[in-house]
């Protein structure tokens, strides 16, 4: 490689060198991968059934994928920081019923929604908090988290029980409403889903994001604030964690004091299987999206074909183990590629 | 040369009667230093003379306890690094701190991206800034590209290309060459000379010789954190400036007994592992100290892992009192009587969270179990025995090893290996931050041991250490050994002109 130094030059458009595309190429292919896999495993299915993609089929299929894809986007969000929030499946239990006393007392459908939200915000407030100061790790904070928020649910909620007919008609309206096969709830996922991943692309903090996941100690050297970057994913975690029971109760109009448990595992799985990477640093919300399409799927598609829903919880689990080998795997080429090429060059 | 002209004589950077206190440990004594605008200049220093704590001061990592730093002729103090770099100056690590997952572009300029409308990030000016840097600095990278994977010297650059971004006008580069071949040492100098040029200042840190004396026009001379010299280097040789780095009087610090050497105890032939050492050979004889020498990075400590069977090597062969080893694997490595006490021991040598006793009971797990269950009693007296042998400073032997000062917990570390009675024991910076009486303990240690007939392997990078304790001194340079120096010729220069690649003594 040479050295010049005085003379500037006009500096031209640099093309993009092959390593670039290599890599470019690399990750448009892993969500790439997954939609591709969606999409083979919906056909598949039609052909086995052909009353599978009706439009109530398609419907179902988006409003059973709705309620995780908002949750997954949230989680994505920490995931990228480094971090985890297992707190997810409490907040969106205790949100729902919250949103459904409101409602049942008579109040107005759009205040409860805000109320789930805040009620979200709130829990990820206090995660965030727990996280960035306690310098404890996530995982075992958000565990804790997840037990307190489900023990006040349990200790609020009793032994009660929210169902439909405790519901205004127009919200359990919306809840399954829509423009022919597209519900409204998945026209709301899809709004979010895009603001945040217009903002994780587009501003400053969004990148913050995944410069702190990615190295925390250069992202404390260049100035990012790293406290307040932690306690806004997990916020954001946490509102639409919130959103998300709202749209449940409108979704199922039926809450307890049980709904959610468990839902964590389900969403990180999703987050995973979208390839965000467990590390930090690295995947978009789209993937995270795709992910929780392509699980919820396997719910629907199994049915379809008429094999044991038993089986559900097993191919998750191969997916995600899946999905975690690819990455290696794929991580692993492209470092090797790319250290040829740095020997080419140099 | 000078490139400081009559017009301009103010230092851009300057330190005043620096000082600098860890406890009771005086890093910095009445430093000064002044860094003109224009000059590449040269901090010199042997490992611990203080050249770490002079340049986190300057880069506002430590706050110094007296004396200023003059900006422009005005005092300034830096609160954290954020301070410094709003100042305009730019620190280069040996190992530079990158976001892997990042592209170069986002790598510069995170945090203060180009804006467009509503404060979004404008990524195409963002990438055009970018490329624009690139080419000033004369190197083909691709903006786009992530940072994962990128060479050590082009990770440099991407930290030069930071610092050029926030028009740094003073540049400190720690061991940027420690890590780089010899061709991009070429293309770092270039860019360096190209910084010159424009007007930076430049600190540059660098244990090679002849590279200080290729770039720099000014060195500054550090030794026991008191400022030495701080001259042109025009009309100085090397020698001149190895004898302003070391020149210590040899104390009692080194208790050294002669033994006659016996039979060969350890014996290492033609060991490579690729792209780490190289065709290393040597032998240890029973009641000998071998000192190894070399700079930090010379392959030193990954050759002695790879003895030990902690790394696997790729070619050669390593005989223990006539016995071929086989290649990674420690567990034999043990049961032939080598014994490891590593270079850091807070991660590498103890269990910090377990007890005195259990740590020291750790190499002992295979003889003192009882029908395959852990014999306590055993166990407590094997421990005690060696605590007081060592005479390890300690309340109670139950107590957590991370209770203990640096130097006992040394002393557990070797306690702990001692106890197997090892016929050969390498000790990797055995008083590395240890207080100086432990120190002399440890040397008396290591001597009498020799006196029993273990084969000790010392690596150090105190060169009083290894002069005054070692029988012989073998020397490693980037991968390879190049000199074997007999007590009687080991000198300060001689070492330091093996270990820094000059013609070998």
């Amino acid at each position: 490689m040479t050295v010049t130094t005085t003379e500037p030059a006009p500096v031209a458009p640099i093309p993009a060198s092959s390593s670039t595309r290599l890599v470019d190429r690399v990750f448009k292919m892993r969500e790439l991968a997954i939609f591709v896999l969606l999409l083979a495993m919906l056909a598949l299915t039609q052909l086995g059934n052909s009353a599978f993609l009706s439009e109530q089929g398609i419907k179902d299929l988006l409003l059973n994928a709705t309620i995780l894809v908002l949750v997954a986007t949230g989680q994505a969000l920490v995931v990228i920081t480094r971090n985890v929030d297992l707190s997810v499946g409490s907040t969106l239990g205790i949100s729902a019923f919250a949103a459904g006393t409101y409602l049942q007392g008579g109040g107005h459908p759009v205040v409860a929604v805000v109320l789930a939200v805040l009620l979200g915000v709130g829990f990820g407030l206090l995660n965030g908090l727990l996280v960035s100061l306690g310098q404890v790790p996530a995982l075992v904070v958000t565990l804790g988290t997840l037990y307190i928020i489900r023990g006040i649910d349990s200790i609020w909620v009793g032994s009660r029980q929210i169902t439909a007919a405790d519901l205004p008609d127009g919200f359990v309206d919306f809840g399954s409403g829509g423009i022919s096969a597209v519900p409204w709830l998945a026209l709301i996922a899809l709004a979010v889903l895009v603001s945040t991943a217009y903002y994780l692309k587009h501003f400053g903090s969004g990148r913050e994001l995944y410069a702190l996941g990615s190295n925390p100690e250069a992202a404390r050297l260049a100035g990012v604030p790293v406290r307040r970057r932690i306690l806004l994913a997990y916020t954001f975690c946490g509102a639409l964690a919130g959103l998300a029971g709202a749209l449940y109760l409108a979704r199922f109009g039926n809450v307890d004091s049980g709904t959610g448990s468990g839902y964590e595992l389900t969403v990180v799985s999703a987050v995973v299987v979208g390839g965000v990477v467990f590390t930090g640093g690295s995947g978009t919300v789209y993937g995270a999206a795709l992910g929780a399409l392509l699980l919820t799927s396997v719910n629907s598609v199994l049915p379809a074909l008429g094999v044991s829903s038993v089986w559900v919880l097993a191919i998750n689990g191969i997916l995600l183990i899946l999905a975690i080998a690819v990455d290696r795997v794929v991580a692993l080429r492209v470092a090797s590629a790319l250290k040829k090429r740095n020997a080419r060059h140099g | 040369m000078t490139h400081r002209s009559a017009k301009d004589p103010a230092p851009v950077l300057a330190l005043r009667g620096i000082s600098k206190s860890f406890g009771a440990v005086r890093a910095l004594r009445d430093v000064s230093l002044d860094l003109f605008p224009g000059e590449v200049h040269a901090l010199a220093g042997e490992n611990g003379a203080g050249k770490s704590t002079l340049i986190k001061t300057l880069a506002g990592v430590h706050r110094p306890d007296g004396g200023q730093v003059l900006l422009d002729g005005e005092p300034v103090t830096f609160h954290g690094p954020a301070d410094a770099r709003d100042a305009g100056i730019a620190v280069i690590y040996q190992e530079p701190t990158l976001f892997p997952d990042l592209s170069i572009a986002e790598n510069i300029f995170m945090g203060r991206q180009p804006r467009r409308a509503l404060g979004r990030i404008d990524h195409r000016a963002t990438r055009t800034a970018t490329a624009a840097l690139m080419h000033r600095l004369g190197v083909e990278l691709d903006p786009d590209r992530p940072a994962r994977g990128l060479s050590i010297a082009d990770q440099q650059i991407v930290e030069i290309a930071k610092a050029l971004s926030f028009d740094a006008r003073v540049l400190i580069m720690d061991e940027p060459t420690a890590a780089l071949t010899g061709s991009e040492v070429a293309r770092l100098f270039g860019v360096v000379r190209a910084l010159r040029e424009q007007g930076a200042a430049v600190l540059f840190i660098s244990h090679r010789l002849e590279e200080i004396f290729r770039i720099c026009e000014r060195v500054t001379t550090l030794r026991d954190g008191a400022l030495i010299a701080s001259e042109p280097l025009a009309g100085m040789t090397e020698e001149d400036l190895v004898r302003r780095m070391v020149g210590r009087d040899l104390d009692e610090l080194y208790p050294k007994q002669h033994v006659e050497a016996g039979e060969v105890a350890l014996s290492v032939r033609r060991l490579t592992r690729e792209g780490v050492f190289t065709d290393v050979s040597f032998e240890v004889r029973c009641g000998e100290i071998v000192g190894m020498a070399g700079l930090v990075g010379a392959g030193r400590t990954e050759v002695a892992r790879a003895v030990f069977g902690v790394d696997r090597w790729d070619a050669g062969e390593v005989e223990v009192a006539g016995r071929a080893l086989v290649n990674g694997a420690p567990s034999t490595a043990m049961a032939a009587g080598l014994a490891l006490v590593p270079e850091d021991r807070r991660a590498q040598g103890l269990v910090m969270g377990m007890s005195i006793e259990r740590n020291i009971g750790l190499t002992g797990l295979r003889t003192t179990r009882r029908a395959g269950l852990m014999d306590r009693g055993a166990e407590r007296s094997r421990s005690l025995d060696w605590a007081v042998r060592l005479q390890v400073k300690y309340a109670r032997i139950a107590d957590a090893v991370s209770t203990l000062s640096g130097g006992n917990q040394q002393k557990v570390v070797l306690a702990k290996w001692l106890a197997t009675g090892p016929a050969v024991l390498i000790v990797d910076e055995p008083t590395r931050g240890i207080d100086v009486g432990t120190k002399a303990e440890v040397h008396r240690l290591l001597s009498a041991l020799a006196a029993d007939g273990v084969a000790v392997l010392m690596i150090s990078s105190d060169l009083p250490e290894i002069l005054g304790m070692a029988d012989r001194v073998l020397v490693m340079h980037e991968g390879r050994l190049t000199a074997e120096i007999p007590r009687s010729d080991a000198t300060e220069e001689t070492v330091m002109a093996a270990a820094t690649g000059r013609a070998a003594a």
